[in-house]
């Protein structure tokens, strides 16, 4: 079975300094630069931040919308920008043609995610495989 | 000055179990709904999402910032620039997972104003199984004073 191929396009809800709160404790990400004002000043910037690591889990979720998940072989970023409060990130990619790789075949995604006016935030790529081994 | 003693530096090895309610946190807080995400697969267990990886280590570290620290970095000396995973078998609730990192490369972008820490971690399961690899890169913000 291959299936066509997957479109991914999916957005997420505002990031709020609640979805940085539960996002460090349930991540163990505990640098306060995300959820403490003072911290981050103190680090340079003028606010609280995403973490990045929060981003990549929405391009995750992005994937295992239209991969199933044991069929996800990689998933790769780049970090292209700050991710900040009241951001509404969008996940979007496109699959390759197929192609043959350790045995099996296998198909890439080229994803982005952009904030609400277009800013790149992460560049990645996923690899699946198009059937289950 | 970048000391490239680093590369090569093995880390103080993490072991991490993936509990079930910790787990269940993580999905709520990236809002995480799709069962075939957050409900069992066909083994009729429950597998870890993409990047929960990262999150395991640092939840169960002595230092969750042993990564940075243990070169002599600080957390709010570095930003993340890369970050990869590449899934070899499914880690389930339930399974306790070592990770094994090293530096596997230090360089310096413009003259010297950017230092690139990448990491290599390998990830086995408790029957010394690879189950996965992630490479990471940091950029230093400030000198690395070696």
């Amino acid at each position: 079975m291959t299936g066509p191929s997957p479109f991914i396009d999916k957005t997420f809800p505002p990031v709020t300094r609640t979805t940085l709160a539960l996002y460090s404790g349930a991540s163990g990400d505990i640098n306060a630069a995300h959820i403490d004002i003072d911290a981050a000043r103190a680090a340079g910037f003028d606010d609280v931040f995403a973490q990045g690591m929060l981003v990549m889990a929405y391009m995750g979720s992005a994937v295992t919308d239209a991969v199933s998940p044991d069929r996800l072989r990689s998933l790769s970023t780049r970090f292209a920008g700050i991710t900040n409060l009241g951001d509404i990130l969008t996940c979007s990619g496109i699959a390759s043609d197929p192609f043959e790789e350790n045995g099996e075949m296998r198909a890439s995604i080229d994803l982005e995610i952009k904030d609400q006016v277009g800013g790149v935030k992460l560049a990645g790529r996923a690899v699946y495989a198009l059937e289950t081994k | 000055m970048v000391d490239p003693s680093i590369k090569g530096y093995q880390f103080k090895p993490v072991v991490g179990t993936v509990e079930g309610g910790r787990l269940r946190a993580f999905f709520r807080s990236i809002g995480e709904t799709n069962p075939a995400v957050t409900g069992p697969d066909t083994s009729g267990r429950v597998a870890i999402p993409p990047t929960y990886l990262f999150c395991l280590e640092m939840l169960d570290a002595d230092d969750p910032f042993g990564f940075v620290n243990e070169i002599g970095v600080g957390i709010d000396e570095i930003l993340h620039a890369n970050q990869s995973f590449t899934y070899h078998h499914p880690i389930y609730v339930g399974d306790t997972v070592t990770f094994r990192a090293k530096v596997g490369d230090i360089f310096e972008k413009k003259g010297g104003a950017l230092i690139f820490v990448v990491q290599d971690v390998e990830i086995s399961n408790q029957d010394e199984k690879l189950v996965a690899e992630i490479q990471r890169t940091f950029v230093i913000r400030k000198e690395i004073v070696a």
